[in-house]
């Protein structure tokens, strides 16, 4: 047993460290004031290899494992949390193309994705009415002669209107599903739609409290009709797709989480140890260094968690509900980290003048999307419940 | 990166959860209703290689690693939080400093029976006025000659809150030599393997507690004790030393304790909360119940992490400290809060001796006390992240 990173991981941790500390952090802070889109910051994390990372080297991507992915996300996210998930949906909507596509759909997509030909990519999946109960979706694909017609809205969608390669997903039931009360999951199925596709349009970003430097948007579909070969995965699956690429996407967001709260602490130890009051530095009061303790271990214990179930889901093991563990403790971990973060740094904290307030905005979205807290909470719950029930 | 568990180690966990299933167990509620030293279990224990078990072979030991530790002393505290500190007194405070610190005639004649369970150990450096503050610590150990002329000390004062004090044979004893250091004291402190028939040694009657009753403890009083310079562990003065680089191995078997006190009452509150029936269905379908147990099962797997990085560490050779008190802090603070839900969702039942929630309750308080309190682990930390 051994929690060091190989030197493969290190290697793309570098690379990774170099890009975030050299270009990313230095006009974080300006993006976020100007709610400028990082279209550049994408394209060269492309070239680094940072968009696809746990994608086989012949679609284009790093092929350099989960725990890489995991561990490379959290240095972006340390820099800028926006690059950061622009990033994660990227890799992301890759990988379940890698894990589902046909070998033409792999072959169009893959390599535009990870190069950042495709900008970035985006994930359709929430609606006005749905969220967390993904399965009352209304958006419909209607089959027609050669293809589909997607009619509907969807809302949240990261980068939904940068993104040139969007995952879809809508009712191939007619609806029947939802009159049935609920238990719809496998009227379901999951398209890829080119972002020029007609019929497509992306609605005004929304204003957020935080990631400013991604957008955010609603879509709308409106007779966007898709040919036959759109389909990712076969007819009724794309609940199954879903669930299966939001295992992997909450390793992202607790990667995200890991790297918010990283830089936080760095901040409110760095500010600690120059700052004085009553004749000496904050950092040797006691009062200040309990919560930079606490904070240490927890960032330290959400780290561990995110990284288990990266090694899980690279070893080929079940990771469901350990993600769901990293996921749930490492974005509330990131909004308490951030929360001290700024108490330390007192009314200066509050301002723009220090970067705390960008880390506290962006990380509270962390419990929210790519499954709510909650959600993540009924995941693990399921699973160990029925580990109860196997071994009574 | 890789999180597998070797052959080694898979087995030691194994034998260990199979011991504490079919043999500790049975008898948890009744060692802590009787506060009573499970005598026949460490004696078990001996045999099973458990007392000295990251300690080589050719001391007595088990010969595996401290990973292997971690996961024994989970599964044994997971049955029995008493039995539990019983083990890791001896694998961390005696074995552990005698095996780093000790020469290699000290090894041969107190680490080997220590290690296979043939002697119990305790660990003296608590005093009635100096507990997480070490260096005010008022034991004197004054250069003295021996009833035949030999070199040694004489040692006089008083230690407190001795786990295994009453039962041990063999006790690592820290001092303040005499002249004591003038700038700071830690620089006085000094330690010593002291056998516990030694004249001038008395024990206290055993300290009536709120949990872990059958690990017993008690004070230690020291009168004019002789030893001869053979018992000195270490050099004069290095007994801080001596005794930091111990807590930094005994934290991680706190650490582990608190794994299993927490897993107990998260174990014990899952199975219960699929039989126990409210409004026409187990309580485990309520999402109250459902919430308090996903963060219990999460906090749990993210305290055994902390704790296996601190133990790969260890073995590894690496400084340590921080990460050692990270599991400590965290893992006793997880106990305390699985422990105090594990109640909650007993209910009634959870406040009375039939069922095991109040022991795991009671017992998990201690796990932020000794070894260093939460306080320290965190000035401990604070102290590193500083430094970086």
């Amino acid at each position: 047993m051994n929690f060091e990173p190989t030197e493969e991981q290190q290697l793309i941790v570098k690379t990774a460290r170099e890009f975030a500390m050299g270009t990313l952090a230095p006009r974080a802070a300006e993006r976020d004031l100007q709610g400028w889109f990082p279209a550049s910051e994408l394209r060269q994390l492309g070239q680094l290899g940072l968009l696809g990372v746990n994608v086989p080297d012949e679609l284009g991507g790093a092929q350099a494992g989960a725990v890489a992915y995991s561990l490379s996300l959290t240095e972006i996210a340390a820099a800028d949390a926006s690059v950061a998930v622009a990033m994660a949906v990227t890799n992301m909507v890759a990988e379940l193309i890698v894990a589902f596509g046909s070998d033409e759909q792999k072959r169009t997509y893959v390599p535009m994705l990870c190069s950042g030909e495709a900008v970035c990519g985006a994930f359709a999946l929430s609606e006005p009415q749905s969220g967390s109960d993904a399965a009352g979706m209304r958006t419909i694909a209607t089959e027609t002669q050669d293809g589909y017609r997607i009619d509907g809205s969807k809302l949240w969608i990261t980068s939904g209107d940068r993104a040139r390669v969007l995952i879809v997903w809508a009712r191939t039931d007619g609806g029947a599903g939802l009159r049935a009360g609920g238990k719809a999951a496998s009227g379901i199925s999951a398209f890829i739609v080119p972002g020029d596709t007609p019929g497509l349009s992306a609605g005004k970003p929304e204003h957020k409290l935080g990631l400013h430097g991604s957008t955010t948007v609603p879509l709308t579909f409106d007779g966007c009709v898709v040919p036959t070969s759109a389909l990712l995965g076969r007819v009724g699956d794309g609940f199954k797709l879903a669930m299966a690429a939001l295992d992997g996407g909450r390793i992202g967001i607790a990667s995200q989480a890991v790297g918010v709260a990283r830089a936080a602490l760095s901040a409110a130890t760095t500010y600690a140890k120059e700052r004085k009051q009553f004749g000496q530095a904050l950092a040797n009061f006691q009062a200040i260094q309990n919560m930079l303790a606490d904070a240490a271990t927890q960032l330290d214990a959400a780290r561990l968690l995110t990284l288990r179930a990266a090694y899980l889901k690279q070893e080929g093991q079940p990771y469901s509900a350990k993600a769901a563990m990293a996921k749930l403790y490492a974005s509330e971990m990131a909004g308490r980290v951030c929360d001290m973060a700024l108490q330390v740094h007192g009314g200066y904290g509050y301002t723009h003048e220090f970067p705390v307030e960008r880390y506290l905005r962006d990380a509270r979205v962390q419990r929210i999307y790519e499954g709510t807290s909650e959600i993540q909470r009924i995941v693990i719950a399921r699973s160990l419940l029925k580990e109860f029930v196997d071994h009574v | 990166m890789d999180l597998q568990l070797t052959d080694e180690q898979q087995m030691a966990q194994k034998v260990a959860a199979e011991f504490a299933k079919n043999e500790v167990l049975p008898k948890a509620a009744e060692i802590d209703h009787n506060h009573r030293h499970p005598r026949e279990l460490v004696a078990r224990m001996g045999e099973l290689g458990f007392m000295g078990i990251a300690i080589p072979e050719q001391y007595g030991g088990a010969g595996l690693d401290t990973v292997s530790y971690v996961l024994v002393l989970e599964e044994i505290s997971r049955a029995c939080a008493s039995t539990g500190v019983i083990l890791s007194v001896n694998n961390s405070l005696v074995c552990d400093p005698i095996y780093k610190f000790g020469n290699e005639e000290q090894k041969q004649k107190w680490l080997t029976p220590l290690a296979q369970g043939r002697l119990l150990g305790c660990f003296a450096l608590s005093e009635p006025e100096a507990g997480s503050d070490a260096a005010a610590q008022k034991t004197i150990a004054r250069p003295a000659k021996g009833p035949s002329g030999e070199d040694g000390f004489v040692i006089n004062g008083v230690k407190n809150w001795i786990t295994n004090g009453p039962v041990a044979d063999v006790c690592v004893l820290f001092c303040m030599a005499d002249p004591p250091g003038r700038d700071s004291g830690h620089k006085a402190i000094t330690s010593f393997i002291l056998p516990m028939n030694t004249p001038g040694v008395r024990t206290g009657p055993p300290d009536k507690k709120l949990g872990i009753r059958g690990s017993q403890s008690c004070q230690i009083f020291l009168d004019d004790v002789f030893l001869p310079k053979s018992l000195l562990l270490g050099e004069v003065g290095q007994g801080f030393k001596v005794a930091m680089a111990t807590l930094d191995g005994g934290r991680i078997g706190i650490a582990a304790q608190a794994l299993g006190i927490g897993r107990a009452a998260y174990e014990d509150a899952g199975r219960y909360a699929l039989e126990r029936k409210t409004f026409g269905q187990p309580i485990a379908n309520h999402q109250s119940i459902q919430w308090k147990l996903a963060d219990m099962a999460t906090e749990i797997d993210a305290a055994r992490l902390l704790t296996l990085r601190a133990a790969t560490q260890k073995d590894r050779g690496v400084r340590h400290s921080k990460e050692s008190a990270m599991a400590k802090l965290f893992a006793s603070e997880v106990a305390n809060r699985a422990a105090k839900e594990g109640v909650q969702i007993f209910g009634g039942n959870g406040f009375v001796e039939d069922f095991p929630a109040e022991r795991h309750y009671r017992d998990a308080k201690i796990t932020e006390i000794y070894e260093g309190t939460s306080e320290i682990q965190r000035l401990v930390i604070a102290s590193a992240i500083l430094k970086e």
